[in-house]
């Protein structure tokens, strides 16, 4: 096919260099500066798809963001593209596009059978039927989500690459139309950092689509000039194909920009592009949508928006018919009648819905001869699979009806203007409200509620004139709010002007029947909503414009209703006998302006960026020796090191025995340190553990549980006294930021009068810890400078000295039970530490371990883990831990200690198990019951007592064990419970938690 | 009550659909009720139509400030599940279920309910173990749930990234099969027209300014339109409980955050059930449209404005694009945010208040939706008989001064 409507001259397209693509699967040609629309339009394609709902073939309406019907599956495989606006892609060369939700096309698709059924398909529908019989719904459901849906997601992961950029600016001015230019000027003369941002490719805005002069020049000069100075400009950053998406608080504005061609591969440059900018100035420049005439028939093809059509002709050099009749309430589509005309595009007449419109671009029209039909209405369209003729009938004087003779038009399209109504959403999004202008029929933006201006068309300001001034008023004073009061004086250029009437208000175009009995007139084409719907929603009850709009689901298609809004609300104003359509209410415009990929809001956080991994000094020996890792929170932990041909258990097994027998090595670097120091720093933990910390000794660490102000315990760990007024905390892995946050609150909020400052060095050291009763032998290789000997150096104690030729903190703290030193050295140290502690071990038959052996090794000791055997119930008295909680002194949570539930005796109680088999380990996590019952049916509920908190096999033990709170848990000692799992009942003895040296006489090796 | 058929949908068709009742009257408020709901979201009007269904209370008001439905009941991402740790909330949650099942019927007002199935994710150890406990619990609570291993997760969620070396592989999850999704609208919708049939006056566009008390005990409410006199009235302002609290003296344990979701572009059907992840913080469900509506976690900081924080988005969608790669591509359509009232358990508080014959139904935080039959079969009997039903004894006020706390952080999380 050759481009059949491309006409002969005009349009910023570069007629030399040509593009080929294909449209369902037909191969088609365009040119340079082609959008896929203009290209397909060129081409002659009238059906773009069909609709959501009934499948009623459906052409191309608008040139902008407000397209409805032309929603494109581009390209194929990784980087398929479904529901692409076509009149917003440019066109490249190569390009794949394909109409989406119609088989096996839109020319003849089989979907259309549904259509024959849009009597019983009224808005809503599916709230009344389907419910019987009830077990069916699942069935229905399937039939309409099939049904239902746009285009393809794509099948491969996302090949491409997003980035996020944070940037600030003085002043951010959107929109690079006359008004927008006019102000980015005059911020940036006035010296202010401006951000420009314009989401099309070359700046001009509505000029682009337009023929006028600025400055006795054509406009498009002056656009270039304009812009030129202001790339000139050092201050400024000028965005193309950017679109500004969402304004969020404190002048926060979210900017989307398209990097490389739409579907290549943009090999190092970023696919699309998030800007989070920061301004201390808004100017919203974004023009305005015109507002289609809603009449009977007005989705079919060739149907269009004569501001679309005026784009298409003056800017792509393309008609998208033959004849082109207008119908309008207002003088501006007359424009479009004129450059359809000079182009040489017949235009049979102009539908004019207004009595004797007589102003200048009425008489241009008449002079050139179109024949203007005044006081009159498109009263139907036929052709259903494009426009062939229009039906023309006299309007009544209260225009809600029509009289006489029909006259039928010949034409193939038919393009409409109902006025121009401002992008005001932006100020929406930021706010601000919608009024509604009685006098001239249009929503204006209220007051701003951020330092922000709209300016020009965005504002109602329609003239250019007007435009090129309130841009330049509007940049001066954004730019003077900004701090940069000295403004240019240089004057505001002139333009042509034209004397313009009033447009007549007219929502819905009357036919020979009511609304919704002949024809359809449709409100929102892309999701099938018709001005009946809407009626129909009011005469149920669903009058508040958020229930219409629900029910409907009027505006809630990827356009999201920039053309059929602001109809439908008059129309449901007009059903509810609303006069003034500014009292029906609006809408509240949510971002994004248009839509933004997901994966370009996500950025680079993705796969190992999605949150960062962090790894020990040691992680990659740990790598080497093959260990399994474990994921606490962000950290990697070597979970158990298998040798070849071990299982996991065979591997804990072996390491749990060296442990108890001869000596492991540990990597605890991920413990969360915090260095505590200050005056007060003792005060402070007093207040913030149960236990006292007043009197501990330098040199001396003790443990400490940390609770909520519920009284419930949040953390646990040893805390180190280094000197007087400096202390070191180790918290568990996973809580170490939440725990520093926590004390930061309690010493930010509740006691400034606290001198203490708390600092993260978790990764500032490593820390190798050995353990087993060799460990005193092994360690005295490596220092000469600490006693080692348990009367100079005790259990809970620390040492200062060299170990290996390097500083230390060593501190002599277990989790395991066995004789154990913790040897902290500085992070960049540790690998060498390990090695040769690794390699002088070798003669004690030393292996390291993993946080497996580690959890194995202190269940049979009894130590909890916080978050495994608590849960943010579990109070120190629930562990058996009273111990550790003060009588005397105040701490966080001790209030709570004391509430009636709290106090209750029958609290679940840390216990240990002993299952009946003992190679049966019981899965950790599951419930307990009293008696033995096996899981129950549906509906039917047996009560559980507790539940299994940690459970292993112990090697040691050579059988299963588990810990676990059970209600009563020290009453039942001796009691058998029963754990009822998919494959059976588990039974189990409670015995106490301590299974291993109840004495515990092997810490001292 | 005109009946909703495909009879009805063909006899109305005949006569191009003008001959529909209203869904809802639009009366003017009397001036006295026996019981005034302050709240005409989903939980306040389930409360209308119970009171009137089960307990023949019809002399009742529902008063609501915007349209009805139009707070948290018209902004979530519609999960409804009963999979819960405890028993009072498993037990609250699994009412509202089988409720659910049945409302479509019950109400003559399709709510759509989708039981896809909601699968909870597991990325680490300690969340294996937290769905094995979860899911040991719902067992011997009836309820139904099972865990599933990756391999079957693959299985039944095809376009999964089942990577071992993803950056939180996902490692095993629960899955509820009767859990699923329903029309958030058509649940707040449906009881409306039920209580409003069974002559429950639903007033909108009235706004309270303040509670009228007597002795300790509430006398009525005052309202954008008047005095309405009520010897019980409900508070079920979700969003906005503190306030009302505030306006009747006492305080609530309630911090009230925006939550934000967010919908993709239509596309065919790709994810057929709700998967759910906190470690990760993302949510997401395909809706009957082809919409995929997601989901994460709270704003950090308070507020009432209905309305987030980019970043927030940018956070969850991160996660999203780790677990589905494939909808790296597909684009956000539409955001918005509504507002959670938190209580420090993480669970409601459906009761009585400090002062006679008022009641309260708040603190749902981010599980409002699918609590919301449940609540107000619960908040009807308790606002009917003045105390409350074993259901939601529990989840009495007085627990913050008693300690006995349903603390729902650890299973729950973030996504409710």
């Amino acid at each position: 096919m050759s481009q059949v409507n491309r006409l002969s001259s005009g349009g910023r397209i570069d007629r030399d260099t040509s593009l080929e693509f294909t449209f369902n699967g037909r191969r088609m040609v365009g040119h340079v500066g082609d959008t896929v629309a203009s290209a397909l339009l060129a081409n002659g394609v009238r059906i773009v798809g069909r609709s959501f709902k009934y499948h009623r073939p459906r052409g191309i309406v608008a040139a902008g963001s407000e397209e409805p019907n032309a929603l494109l599956q581009l390209g194929t495989g990784g980087r398929t593209l479904p529901n692409q606006q076509a009149t917003r892609v440019e066109l490249f060369d190569g390009l794949v596009a394909d109409s989406v939700n119609c088989w096996p096309g839109p020319d003849f698709d089989l979907m259309s059978g549904i259509g024959l059924f849009h009597r019983l398909t009224p808005a809503g529908f599916y709230y009344k039927t389907f419910m019987w019989p009830a077990s069916f719904w699942k069935y229905y459901e399937h039939v309409i989500r099939r049904a239902a849906g746009l285009g393809r997601a794509p099948t491969e992961p996302d090949p491409d690459h997003y980035d996020r950029m944070n940037t600030h600016c003085d002043v951010l001015v959107v929109g690079a139309g006359p008004a927008g230019l006019s102000a980015a000027l005059a911020a940036a003369r006035a010296g202010a950092r401006v951000i420009l941002v314009d989401d099309q490719a070359e700046h001009g805005g509505s000029l682009l689509s337009t023929r006028r002069d600025i400055n006795s020049g054509q406009a498009l000069d002056w656009v270039a000039a304009a812009s030129e100075e202001i790339a000139a400009s050092n201050a400024v950053t000028v965005l193309r194909r950017t679109t500004a998406f969402g304004y969020y608080d404190h002048n926060f504005v979210g900017l989307f920009e398209q990097r490389s061609q739409i579907l290549s591969d943009g090999g190092d440059v970023s696919r699309q592009r998030i800007w989070r900018v920061r301004a201390k100035h808004v100017i919203t420049a974004t023009g305005s949508f015109e507002r289609p005439l809603i009449f009977a028939d007005n989705d079919r093809p060739g149907v269009m928006l004569a501001g679309g059509v005026r784009a298409y002709v003056n800017r792509y050099g393309v008609t998208p018919g033959r004849k082109i009749c207008v119908f309008t309430n207002n003088d501006d589509a007359y424009r479009t009648a004129l450059d359809l005309h000079d182009a040489g595009v017949a235009v049979p007449a102009i539908i004019d819905v207004r009595d004797d419109p007589i102003r200048d671009l009425p008489t241009e029209a008449m002079e050139r001869g179109i024949d203007i039909i005044d006081a009159s209405a498109v009263t139907g369209v036929n052709g259903a699979r494009g426009v062939k003729s229009i039906e023309v009938m006299q309007l009544n004087a209260a225009g809600d009806g029509v009289t006489g003779q029909a006259r039928t038009i010949e034409c193939d399209v038919v393009c409409s203007s109902g006025g121009w109504n401002p992008a005001i959403h932006l100020h929406s999004h930021s706010g601000g409200k919608a009024v509604f202008d009685t006098e001239r029929g249009i929503f204006v933006p209220g007051a701003a509620v951020q330092p922000s201006h709209s300016a020009g068309a965005a504002a109602g300001i329609f003239d250019l004139a007007g435009c090129l001034r309130d841009g330049t008023s509007t940049g001066k004073a954004a730019a003077a709010n900004a701090g940069f009061k000295n403004a240019s004086r240089r004057k505001v250029p002139d333009t042509d002007t034209e004397d313009e009437g009033p447009m007549r208000l007219l929502w819905s175009v009357p036919t020979t029947a009511p609304i919704g009995r002949r024809g359809k007139h449709f409100l929102d084409q892309a999701h099938d909503v018709t001005a009946a719907d809407v009626q129909m929603a009011a005469r149920e009850g669903y009058t508040s414009i958020e229930h219409a709009k629900r029910y409907t689901t009027l505006g809630m298609a990827p356009d999201q209703g920039k053309t059929g809004n602001i109809p439908g609300m008059a129309i449901l104003g007009q059903a509810l006998g609303v006069d003034n359509v500014g009292d029906v209410g609006t809408t509240t415009f949510r971002p994004p302006f248009t839509p933004v990929t997901l994966g370009a809001l996500a950025g680079r956080d993705i796969g190992p960026l999605m949150d960062p991994v962090r790894m020990t000094p040691i992680h990659h020996w740990h790598e080497l020796a093959g260990c399994k890792w474990e994921d606490v929170g962000q950290w990697k932990r070597p979970w158990y090191y298998p040798k070849s041909g071990e299982t996991m258990q065979g591997a804990v097994n072996r390491e749990c025995l060296v442990v108890r027998n001869a000596v492991g090595i540990m990597d605890a670097s991920t413990l969360g340190k915090i260095d505590i120091q200050g005056p007060d720093a003792a005060e402070f933990l007093n207040r913030i553990y149960t236990n006292a910390w007043l009197k501990l000794k330098p040199g001396s660490c003790r443990y400490g549980l940390m609770l909520g102000e519920d009284g419930m315990i949040m953390d646990d760990g040893v805390t180190t006294r280094l000197a007087d007024d400096h202390f070191l905390m180790t918290t568990t892995t996973g809580n170490a930021a939440s725990v520093l946050e926590w004390l930061e609150e309690w010493l930010q909020t509740e006691w400034p009068e606290l001198k203490v400052f708390c600092t993260s060095v978790s990764e500032h050291w490593a820390n190798v810890t050995i353990c087993g009763p060799r460990a005193r032998n092994l360690l005295a290789e490596f220092t000469d400078d600490i006693a080692l000997d348990s009367k100079s150096f005790p259990f809970m104690s620390y040492r200062e000295g060299t170990v290996g030729g390097v500083s230390a903190r060593v501190y002599r703290i277990s989790f395991t039970g066995e004789l154990s030193y913790e040897i902290n050295v500085p992070a960049s140290y540790a690998l060498n530490i390990w090695t040769a502690l690794m390699n002088a071990g070798e003669k004690y038959g030393i292996t390291p371990y993993g946080t497996e052996t580690m959890h194995v090794l202190r269940a049979e000791k009894g130590y909890i883990i916080a978050g495994q055997e608590t849960d943010g119930t579990t109070t120190p008295d629930d562990l058996g831990m009273d111990w550790i909680v003060s009588k005397n002194k105040d701490f966080i949570g001790r209030r709570s200690l004391s509430r009636d539930d709290n106090m209750r005796n029958d609290r679940k109680q840390l216990v240990g198990l002993l299952p009946t088999d003992p190679d049966k380990v019981i899965p950790e996590g599951n419930q307990i019951t009293e008696t033995r019952l096996e899981i129950p049916p549906r509906g039917t509920r047996i009560a559980m007592i507790g539940h299994v908190t940690s459970s292993y096999y112990s090697a040691n033990l050579g059988r299963s064990f588990a810990l676990a709170l059970i209600k009563d848990g020290r009453g039942r000692m001796g009691d058998q419970v029963y754990m009822p799992t998919p494959n059976g009942i588990i039974a189990a003895e409670i015995t106490g938690p301590i299974f291993i040296d109840l004495d515990g006489e092997r810490q001292d090796g | 009550m005109q009946k909703y058929s495909i009879f009805s949908l063909i006899k109305n068709a005949l006569a191009y659909h003008e001959g529909w009742e209203k869904v809802w009257r639009s009366p003017e408020p009397k001036s006295e009720y026996d019981v005034v709901i302050i709240g005409g979201g989903g939980h306040g009007l389930a409360t209308a139509f119970y009171l009137a269904k089960e307990h023949g209370i019809t002399n009742v008001a529902v008063i609501e400030k915007g349209w009805l439905g139009g707070g948290n009941t018209g902004r979530n991402t519609t999960i409804i599940r009963s999979n819960y740790l405890w028993d009072e909330s498993a037990a609250m949650y699994e009412k509202s279920l089988q409720l659910y099942e049945g409302l479509s019927q019950e109400l003559n007002f399709n709510i759509m309910l989708s039981q896809r199935g909601v699968l909870n994710l597991a990325h680490n150890l300690s969340d294996l173990r937290e769905i094995e406990r979860r899911v040991s619990a719902n067992r011997l609570n009836g309820i139904d749930s099972e865990i599933l291993n990756t391999q079957e997760i693959k299985e039944f969620v095809p376009i999964i990234n089942d990577s071992p070396n993803s950056r939180y592989p996902v490692l095993g999850g629960s899955l509820q099969r009767r859990a699923g999704t329903a029309r958030h609208d058509a649940v707040a919708w449906g009881f409306a027209r039920g209580a409003d049939t069974r002559g429950v006056d639903i007033i909108q566009q009235c706004e309270v300014t303040g509670i009228r008390q007597s002795r300790g005990k509430v006398t009525g409410v005052e309202t954008t339109k008047g005095l309405i006199k009520a010897k019980k009235v409900g508070v079920v302002v979700a969003g906005h409980s503190s306030m009302l609290a505030d306006m009747a003296g006492f305080r609530l344990p309630v911090n009230s955050y925006p939550l934000q979701a967010l919908v993709s572009e239509p596309v065919k059907p790709v994810l057929d059930t709700v998967v759910m992840s906190n470690t990760v913080h993302v949510y997401v469900s395909q809706s009957d449209k082809g919409e995929m509506v997601l989901g994460a976690g709270i704003d950090g900081a308070h507020g009432y404005t209905q309305r987030g924080s980019l970043h927030v988005i940018e956070g969850q969608l991160g996660a999203l694009c780790e677990l589905f790669p494939i909808f790296s591509r597909l684009r956000m359509m539409r955001q918005w945010g509504g507002i959670v009232d938190t209580c420090p358990d993480a669970s409601p508080i459906v009761g009585k208040t400090p002062i006679g014959g008022l009641f309260i139904n708040c603190g749902w935080g981010t599980g409002g939706f699918k609590g919301t039959p449940g609540s107000g079969w619960a908040f009807a009997h308790t606002l009917a008989t003045g105390e409350p039903h074993e259901l939601n004894a529990p989840f009495n006020l007085d627990r913050f001064t008693t300690g006995a706390l349903i603390d729902e952080h650890g299973a729950a999380a973030v996504a409710h």
